[in-house]
């Protein structure tokens, strides 16, 4: 039973991390019919921007910053600048595939001017276990799920409770209409861009001292966020919350219980399921099918 | 298409057949083993744009069909059966199963529709690499025969790269009767408008899983290829990661035409073999050369010609306008 209670907490706190990833995806999903391929590519790269700043010997707070930073000029508004806005107007499938060969791309790159080795990256949260009514817990896993919490609650703050959000989810509706009425739909496409790679440097933070820094570790990351989103409601944010710790804990569950051999294949099981028998995700609306 | 332009392209298309036959002849093992499985990827690549870019259902799974098919063909030659023998029975496997896949299809779309693929093609890989006393799992089926034809061993690269290259001609042409024949213009108007072709009595229904069990056969069919080609058979060509590339190979071509898939492959199998000059950097700047070319034109190589030659066409066309107009003022 510990042992269960243990996988789980272990399961959320992953599940937290792909939550923050997936949030990311079906918010460029709402608002401007990107499906990027990328996304976890995405995650993968801040951390490698953060170790560069600290090989040049930055602290590493300071290489946090920078590297948040970078990563919202790179991942947010070039990525948007530069390939989105081109090629959207051309429908959807140009530029999934675009930010396919993007993912080669930025794969390359780093294991052409960092390294082809996993290198160890610091934890921002503390390392070791804390005994909960008598039962050691890894600190690690609930200062991940912790911040995690943290950031999806600011998030889904932001989005229903202020005047910014709610032209977000607006411009993200109906652009026509709100357009009409005067958000400002460019920009807030733009906002929903940089909050996306805001969230991607968070997870990589988070996910990096778990699994260290590997330019191909964001294979399976991306496969986790995009089920995640799917399992949870592509066209909803508190459905990719549900799924990516769904996703989590049954991943780990499934990597104990099933077998190691098959684990991966749970989760996707799990996705065929929910697409034939609720195509719009757990929490999902049907979305209008287009004539 | 005029006359004139007719023979062009006729008389281009014997000069590149010939090149492809002749040329090749002073090639050394490694030019031949690359041109060879431009011809393997190109068939696949031909069964995805007849899924995706003629009746327009997005597919992640290509890759897991060239998969099975690889290993259909190394488990039956190994246990010595014949090549064409085991062809036959990865042919009906793969219809059958990518007539299975087709099911979702029927009740999703888009992207929906490639996440089902995608964990199809997951699901694939992991049964190559985990049923070991099949597959023999990470560690692989080598001494992979290669087949007599006609009583003619293919052992050598040449003999062997012919044989893809019939099979490639084979394949095209079955393809190019394919997409003039009603079936094809049913696939069609399958992509174009579901809806307007059921109230024309298209069962869509029907065509929909056929686009997928034709495709996926075609899939199966280059695998059969790929694995006498390579002679050993592991799971990590088949990941997630060849069914990307098929898919990068018919959108860069131009899904849709039927010459797509051909330069598609070219630039997915030979442009990074061009590029090693450039050591390290090669699949960085593949990368960037494939998003080049998307920004530049989403419809791949073939739709820049297309476009060239339609705005030609209607030059032509607002030529002969501008004529007849001003005869008639005249004649006025």
């Amino acid at each position: 039973m510990s042992n269960l209670l243990d996988l789980i907490v272990a399961g959320l706190a992953t599940g937290a991390i792909y939550a923050l990833v997936a949030v990311g995806f079906t918010l460029l999903w709402q608002t401007s019919q990107t499906i990027n391929f990328a996304q976890g590519e995405f995650v993968m790269l801040p951390a490698f921007l953060m170790l560069a700043v600290m090989h040049l010997g930055a602290p590493f707070w300071l290489a946090v910053l920078v590297g948040v930073l970078l990563s919202t000029l790179l991942l947010g508004l070039a990525f948007k600048m530069l390939l989105v806005d081109p090629m959207l107007r051309h429908g959807v499938l140009p530029l999934a595939i675009a930010t396919m060969a993007l993912a080669i791309g930025i794969k390359e790159a780093v294991k052409q001017f960092f390294s082809a080795e996993a290198s160890p990256f610091p934890s921002i949260v503390p390392v070791g276990d804390v005994s909960i009514l008598g039962r050691a817990i890894s600190l690690q896993s609930l200062g991940v799920l912790a911040v995690a919490i943290l950031a999806v609650v600011g998030l889904t703050t932001l989005l229903n409770r202020t005047s910014l959000g709610h032209q977000m989810q607006a411009a993200a509706q109906n652009p026509t209409v709100a357009r009409i009425i005067g958000v400002p739909v460019e920009r807030m496409i733009l906002l929903t861009f940089l909050i996306n790679a805001v969230l991607v440097a968070l997870a990589s933070l988070l996910i990096t001292p778990i699994y260290l820094a590997k330019f191909s570790s964001g294979e399976v990351l991306g496969q986790a966020a995009f089920i995640a989103a799917i399992v949870g409601g592509f066209n909803q944010v508190r459905g990719a919350i549900a799924g990516g710790l769904l996703i989590g804990v049954v991943d780990n569950l499934a990597a104990a219980y099933v077998s190691t051999q098959y684990r991966a294949a749970v989760p996707m099981v799990l996705l065929i399921l929910v697409i034939l028998f609720r195509p719009q995700g757990l929490l999902g609306r049907a979305e209008e099918r287009t004539v | 298409m005029s006359k004139n332009s007719r023979l062009l392209l006729a008389a281009l298309a014997v000069v590149v057949i010939a090149g492809l036959i002749v040329i090749p002849m002073n090639f050394n093992r490694y030019g031949l083993y690359i041109l060879s499985q431009w011809a393997v990827m190109t068939i696949a690549a031909m069964g995805l744009n007849l899924t995706l870019g003629y009746a327009g259902q997005v597919s992640l799974a290509q890759g897991a069909f060239v998969g099975i098919g690889a290993y259909g063909a190394a488990i039956l030659t190994s246990h010595g059966w014949p090549l064409i023998a085991a062809l036959g029975l990865v042919i009906v496997i793969c219809f059958i199963v990518g007539w299975l896949l087709g099911y979702p299809a029927l009740r999703v779309q888009h992207h929906y529709l490639a996440f089902v693929t995608l964990a199809f093609s997951t699901l694939a890989f992991l049964v190559f690499r985990n049923e070991s006393w099949m597959t023999n799992g990470i560690y692989g089926i080598s001494n992979i025969p290669r087949p007599e034809i006609f009583g003619f061993p293919t052992r050598k690269p040449l003999p062997f790269y012919y044989l893809c290259l019939g099979s490639l001609a084979l394949v095209t042409l079955a393809m190019w009767w394919l997409i003039r024949s009603p079936w094809g213009r049913a696939f069609m108007a399958l992509r174009e408008n579901p809806i307007r072709a059921q109230s024309l009595g298209i069962d869509t229904r029907r065509y929909t899983l056929m686009a997928f069990a034709i495709g996926s056969v075609l899939g199966g069919i280059a695998g059969v290829l790929y694995a006498p080609l390579t002679q050993y058979v592991d799971p990590v060509p088949f990941n997630l990661q060849l069914s990307l590339d098929l898919l990068m190979m018919v959108i860069v071509g131009g899904a849709g035409f039927m010459l797509g898939p051909f330069l598609g492959a070219m630039i997915a199998v030979l442009l990074p073999e061009w590029l090693r000059v450039a050591e390290g950097y090669y699949l960085m700047l593949y990368a960037l050369a494939v998003i080049a070319l998307l920004i530049y034109s989403p419809t791949g190589i073939l739709g820049i010609l297309d476009r060239y030659l339609s705005s030609r066409r209607t030059q032509a066309a607002s030529a002969l306008r501008a004529a007849a107009q001003s005869k008639l003022e005249a004649a006025q």
